[in-house]
């Protein structure tokens, strides 16, 4: 019997779209498109073999048709940039159950260019736009970094624990013609850049792409039949969570409880502890959070983020690799950056990433949507166990 | 100073009247005892829908916040996005005003005291260092 966790669903193909950053003359659409069917190219696979279809952003039926797909199963969660993490744990549920046998999730934004894409903003009498948008709270700089300095503060860091995320992140991207800031940067020229929403600075901020990523995932006994099987990556457990629509509404600004909660539950289903993870994605649109992830994760202790990124250990050679590919801060972000994030995991299972760790056996992924409000997390493994 | 304007529910057109009339209004649980906000016609805490409307003190304080430097238009200099918890107990977004937008200026911890600006038809609490109030 095929089961959701453990190792029972098996990505198998994965891939971004073909070019990523600035991409005018592709539609939002169409990214999820291209995206789409070189995750197919990948799995060896075609449009014909897809039965099951999971997005956010556009509806899941507006990708299906659009693709030629006639499912029988969709998906369209939609959660922010963590939609994804929830995709993959949707979609692990429905094979196992017998609803879904080869699922397709997508993702494309055309976050820079903005072509083919709605309007912005919250509905004028939704929660958000009566009590947060009226302040300012309506840009992701100036509403899901709110709760940092409280953050801080509480912890006794300063905004100089936001510099050292851009750093060790940025060294990651050094050199990889697909990140978009990719130079080397320090800590001093990270602070004394001008504020976008103080104590945020411009690189403490992601960048803002175009572009889109896709996944296809199946039962592992299917997998094996594929002619890249050695290149599965498995789901071995995943959570998800969500708390308040609205940043003033958490819980507890320094620690967001939607973290504590997906994760572990991914950790359980997983059945593996922290010292089983070899590497880190840490969904990072603002560099807050990296910080709350680390900690709410229960990787180091309450207060520790600061201390353990800027000592080392989650750069090359460290003891917790994270956002290898230099993260949204660096690499890319679109706007729903968790499909990047899994993209990175794979490739770095696969052994294939731009800046490859040694041995990585299992990755978590943490994802965040719509700013505080919801989460996702994913452990993912290159060996059935 | 300007910026875009609510459009009330019936669920939240009390809040939206007490502003107009210069009152900072949230929702009581009378089964629970807690306040709470967002309004909605029942106690998110307990469930209860035994729940009655107060008008606040308008005091608070300063929990966390950001000096936006780009706002959107209409609003054209840096705006204090904060994070403030009642004396009540709930936590809102608002803005603090009357004061440079300086991180000097704002510690963590202010006392803080609910003041309206008038954007159009609304008036949208927002606040102010304590000892500035009058």
């Amino acid at each position: 019997m095929t089961t959701m966790h453990g190792g029972g669903i098996a990505i198998v193909g994965a891939s971004e779209t073909t070019a990523i950053g600035s991409l005018p003359d592709i539609s939002m659409l169409n990214l999820h498109a291209d995206a789409a069917r070189n995750a197919l190219a990948d799995a060896g696979l075609t449009t014909t073999d897809v039965d099951g279809v999971a997005t956010a952003g556009p509806l899941p039926h507006e990708v299906s048709h659009h693709l030629g797909i006639t499912p029988r199963w969709l998906d369209g969660t939609m959660v922010g940039g963590c939609s994804f993490m929830l995709h993959v744990r949707h979609a692990a549920a429905a094979i196992a159950a017998g609803a879904a046998d080869v699922v397709l999730v997508t993702h494309g934004e055309s976050g820079r260019s903005r072509v083919g894409m709605g309007g912005r903003g919250p509905n004028p009498s939704s929660a958000q736009g009566q009590f947060e948008a009226v302040y300012g709270a309506q840009a992701p700089y100036s509403t899901f970094t709110v709760p940092a300095l409280h953050f801080l503060q509480e912890r006794g860091l300063e905004r100089e624990a936001l510099a050292q995320v851009v750093v060790a992140q940025r060294e990651w991207a050094i050199g990889n013609p697909r990140a978009s800031r990719r130079t080397p940067t320090t800590v001093a020229a990270v602070l004394e850049q001008p504020p976008v929403a103080w104590p945020f600075s411009k690189d403490m901020c992601c960048v803002v792409t175009d572009g889109g990523g896709a996944l296809v995932l199946m039962s592992s006994e299917r997998a094996a039949d594929l002619p890249a099987a050695d290149r599965a990556v498995y789901l071995l457990g995943s959570g998800e969570s969500a708390e308040a629509p609205m940043v003033s509404q958490m819980a507890d600004p320094g620690s967001f409880q939607a973290f504590r909660r997906a994760g572990a539950e991914a950790f359980a289903t997983a059945g593996i502890t922290h010292d089983d993870v070899d590497h880190l994605m840490a969904y990072d649109a603002f560099a807050h959070l990296p910080l709350y992830m680390l900690e709410d994760l229960g990787f180091v202790g309450r207060g520790e983020s600061r201390d353990f990124i800027a000592d080392g250990n989650t750069g090359r050679g460290g003891r917790l690799p994270m956002n290898t590919n230099g993260g949204g801060l660096s690499y890319t972000h679109t706007g729903m950056y968790g499909m990047f994030a899994i993209q990175e995991a794979v490739r770095q299972l696969r052994g294939e990433a731009f800046a490859q760790v040694p041995d990585v056996r299992t990755s978590f992924v943490q994802g965040v949507g719509m700013f505080f409000a919801a989460a996702g997390s994913l452990v993912l493994s290159n060996r059935r166990p | 100073m300007p910026g875009p304007t609510p459009v009330p529910t019936p669920d939240t057109a009390p809040y939206w009247e007490g502003a107009a009339a210069g009152e900072l209004r949230v929702q009581q649980c009378t089964s629970c005892g807690e306040h709470y906000f967002y309004p909605r016609p029942f106690c998110p805490l307990c469930g209860s829908d035994a729940v009655e409307w107060r008008v606040t003190a308008g005091r608070a304080t300063l929990v966390s916040y950001v000096i936006n430097h780009r706002p959107f238009p209409p609003v054209e200099e840096p705006q204090v996005v904060a994070l403030v918890q009642l004396d009540e107990g709930p936590r809102m977004m608002t803005n603090v005003v009357g004061v440079e937008p300086l991180p000097a200026n704002l510690p963590l911890g202010l006392r803080l005291q609910v003041t309206f600006e008038q954007r159009g038809e609304h008036a949208i609490p927002v606040f102010t260092p304590a000892e500035a109030a009058r």
